[in-house]
């Protein structure tokens, strides 16, 4: 007896929804199995893990402040790893987001003026799409794999914000600890809800993912970005711009996830330190393939690894579980799910190879 | 001496390179029957930590050497298995194998942080380690450092010398010929990449026995994916390799070098140079499509699928 693979012939739409679900599914199997080699009860880890963190007085708001960051970078990343443009230096384009705006935040620190917020809010887009600029044009110009350049680049920015907060931007009334000052209330983004730390930019993920449903969806630019992924000639042969969709991927990737650095720092955080991001550029990589390269499966995707990290911190305290356990959880969900994805072109058949070429013969 | 000043440079830069070479001569071989596993990072991270768990554990390293290899080679199957088995696409699934090997790393070091062990022991050669200048470096090593000399020796002996080899290139070149020719394709593949697994598992030991003999997260800082872009740096060829690892060991004790001399150059800046380096290399390399499409085999990140 062996398990064979039959092609489908055409992308099975049952699965394409179903093996996310099936993919979260095992994860919490395999987790439970964790838990357990871990000498926690798995029932009460689970628990823990995922649905504590939902029924805890004022934990909604703070599971969407986690997942906008999530859902800001997987849209962007999402419409590139469509056309097949492998931006993976979020991270560092997050980065550079915060050092931008949060660079003119504190420039104009004793500024009151209104315009304050909204020019840093441009000046992280900026400056997320100055870094992935940079994988962007070395491909173009040069062919050098993104994936490589754009990783690198997030090393050498995160070199330059420790360098900018022990060093020129250092707080100094800070004690010398290595963070820049408190941003001033005008370059603060403002509260939503009263009492939360639910902020503007939260509503502002929303909004990206609504115009990026409609991109993807109602524009040539979609098109072309999904055409170009699922048939490279026929794109080329239709005249469509390689180089300009490269661009493309690589400014919105890069923007957006200058504006969910931007918004970390001007939110939640409120000033520039070492420790701005528990990896969401890395993280929104899972949350485009769960969300099923589509912005509104992102939000959903982004909510879920929300939820993992606020359980991760609730295992922490409560079961003295290491954080690493987030990561481990966020691991095994992407590979559940690029194995089950199987199931979207191939139907799984158990039978020797004779029988499966017998029956799969037509009639 | 004139030369006394040159041996601990040398020596140095023997540490700094060899974990590159010894990730990047596995990641060749699997490279070169088309499989394309960017979770190196992540497959030396776990090696680095079982390595050095089980060094601690036993006693002896070289059990540790080898559970990091076949700590590194699990890694690979897992990867294997996905985008071979379940035909899951190669740059998804790398970067997946990236993002647990930190996360299962850091859970497998929890209890390992802040331990210190003696370093790997030097090996010397009856009279070569006596040969001034040369032996100290080359013959006064470490048996991982001797391990990544041989290693490219022998893949290279391996790929262009025997039959096997040319099968594993023909598979790299176009899966469906070696498959009409009756080559097993997957399992060659698979193969190829637990052996990418193993090196890097080997690397990662390295680091934990060899060049600081300690646990730390994220202890690699990069190291896998320069390895990557070692390969590229090579155009697939082994002995490049050597020269493409020894060049970026350069830079980094360069780096080093530089730190330790009074100039007003925050550390932060120099520490950039390795990674900005690596971004230039590749970009002089890439520059040169033709060259990149002759010497890059031509399936590489492509899946099979055999019909009938």
């Amino acid at each position: 007896m062996l398990i064979q693979l039959e092609p489908r012939g055409e992308r099975s739409t049952f699965w394409t929804y179903g093996s996310p679900l099936l993919a979260i599914a095992l994860t919490l199997a395999t987790s439970a199995v964790i838990f357990t080699l871990l000498g926690k009860s798995p029932a009460i880890a689970l628990y823990t893990f995922f649905i504590k963190p939902l029924t805890s007085p004022g934990s909604l708001p703070e599971l969407l402040v986690k997942a906008s960051p999530l859902v800001l970078i997987g849209t962007g990343l999402s419409l590139g790893f469509r056309a097949n443009v492998w931006n993976i230096g979020a991270e560092g384009q997050y980065t550079m987001g915060a050092l931008a705006g949060g660079g003119l935040g504190l420039w104009f620190y004793t500024s009151t003026s209104p315009f304050l917020l909204p020019a840093m809010i441009v000046a992280g887009v900026l400056g997320g799409m100055a870094w992935a600029a940079i994988p962007a044009w070395l491909r173009v110009r040069f062919n050098a794999s993104e994936i490589l350049t754009s990783l690198m680049l997030t090393y050498v920015a995160q070199l330059l914000l420790l360098y900018l907060v022990t060093g020129p931007w250092r707080d100094p009334e800070g004690y010398g600890f290595p963070q820049s000052r408190l941003f001033s209330d005008a370059a603060t983004m403002p509260i939503l809800l009263e009492g939360s730390r639910l902020h503007l930019g939260v509503a502002l993920a929303v909004v990206v993912v609504l115009l990026g449903w409609v991109l993807l969806g109602k524009s040539l630019i979609g098109f072309q970005l999904k055409v170009v992924g699922q048939a490279p000639r026929a794109a080329r042969y239709a005249g469509f711009s390689d180089k300009g969709l490269i661009w493309l991927s690589l400014m919105l990737g890069g923007g957006l996830a200058g504006a969910a650095g931007l918004f970390e720092v001007a939110g939640p955080i409120g000033q520039l330190t070492p420790q701005i991001s528990p990896g969401y550029g890395f993280t929104a990589i899972i949350v485009a393939f769960l969300g099923r390269l589509h912005p509104v499966g992102v939000l959903l995707g982004g909510l879920l690894l929300a939820l993992s990290y606020l359980g991760g911190e609730a295992a922490q305290i409560d079961l003295g579980l290491p954080n690493a356990v987030t990561g481990i959880f966020q691991g095994i969900l992407l590979f559940y799910l690029l194995g089950a994805d199987i199931l979207i072109n191939y139907r799984l058949r158990l039978g020797s190879r004779a029988a499966v070429a017998r029956d799969s013969r037509p009639a | 001496m004139t030369l006394s000043w040159f041996v601990p440079v040398f020596l140095s830069m023997v540490s700094a390179s060899t974990p590159l070479l010894l990730a990047a001569s596995g990641e060749l071989v699997a490279e070169k029957s088309g499989v394309l596993n960017l979770g190196i990072e992540g497959m030396m991270l776990v090696g680095a930590i079982v390595g050095f768990a089980a060094t601690v554990t036993s006693g002896s390293w070289m059990l540790g050497i080898l559970a990091a290899g076949l700590a590194g080679a699990a890694m690979a199957g897992i990867f294997a298995l996905l985008t071979l088995i379940l035909l899951a696409n190669q740059v998804a699934t790398g970067l997946a194998l990236a993002i647990l090997g930190t996360g299962l790393s850091a859970l497998i070091g929890k209890g390992f942080v802040g331990m210190a062990i003696k370093p790997l022991p030097k090996l010397d050669l009856p009279i070569l380690t006596d040969v001034p200048v040369i032996g100290p470096i080359l013959f006064h090593q470490d048996a991982l450092v001797y391990a990544s000399f041989a290693l490219v020796a022998g893949i290279g002996w391996f790929l262009y010398r025997t039959h096997a080899g040319l099968a594993l290139r023909s598979i790299g070149d176009s899966h469906d010929a070696a498959h009409a020719i009756g080559y097993p394709v997957i399992a060659i593949r698979f193969g190829a990449t637990l052996f990418g697994g193993f090196t890097s598992g080997l690397a990662g030991a390295y680091l934990s026995l060899a060049y600081t003999p300690l646990w730390a997260e994220n202890m690699t800082a990069g190291r896998g994916w320069i390895a990557l872009a070692l390969v590229v740096f090579a155009t697939w060829r082994p002995a490049r390799l050597l020269v493409g690892a020894y060049l970026f060991g350069g830079i980094s004790i360069l780096q080093l070098y530089v730190q330790s001399l009074p100039l007003a150059i925050p550390s932060q800046f120099l520490s950039m140079l390795p990674y900005l380096a690596t971004i230039l290399v590749l970009v002089i390399i890439s520059r040169d499509r033709l060259r990149i499409r002759l010497n890059a085999p031509a399936c590489l990140g492509k899946a099979f699928h055999a019909t009938g």
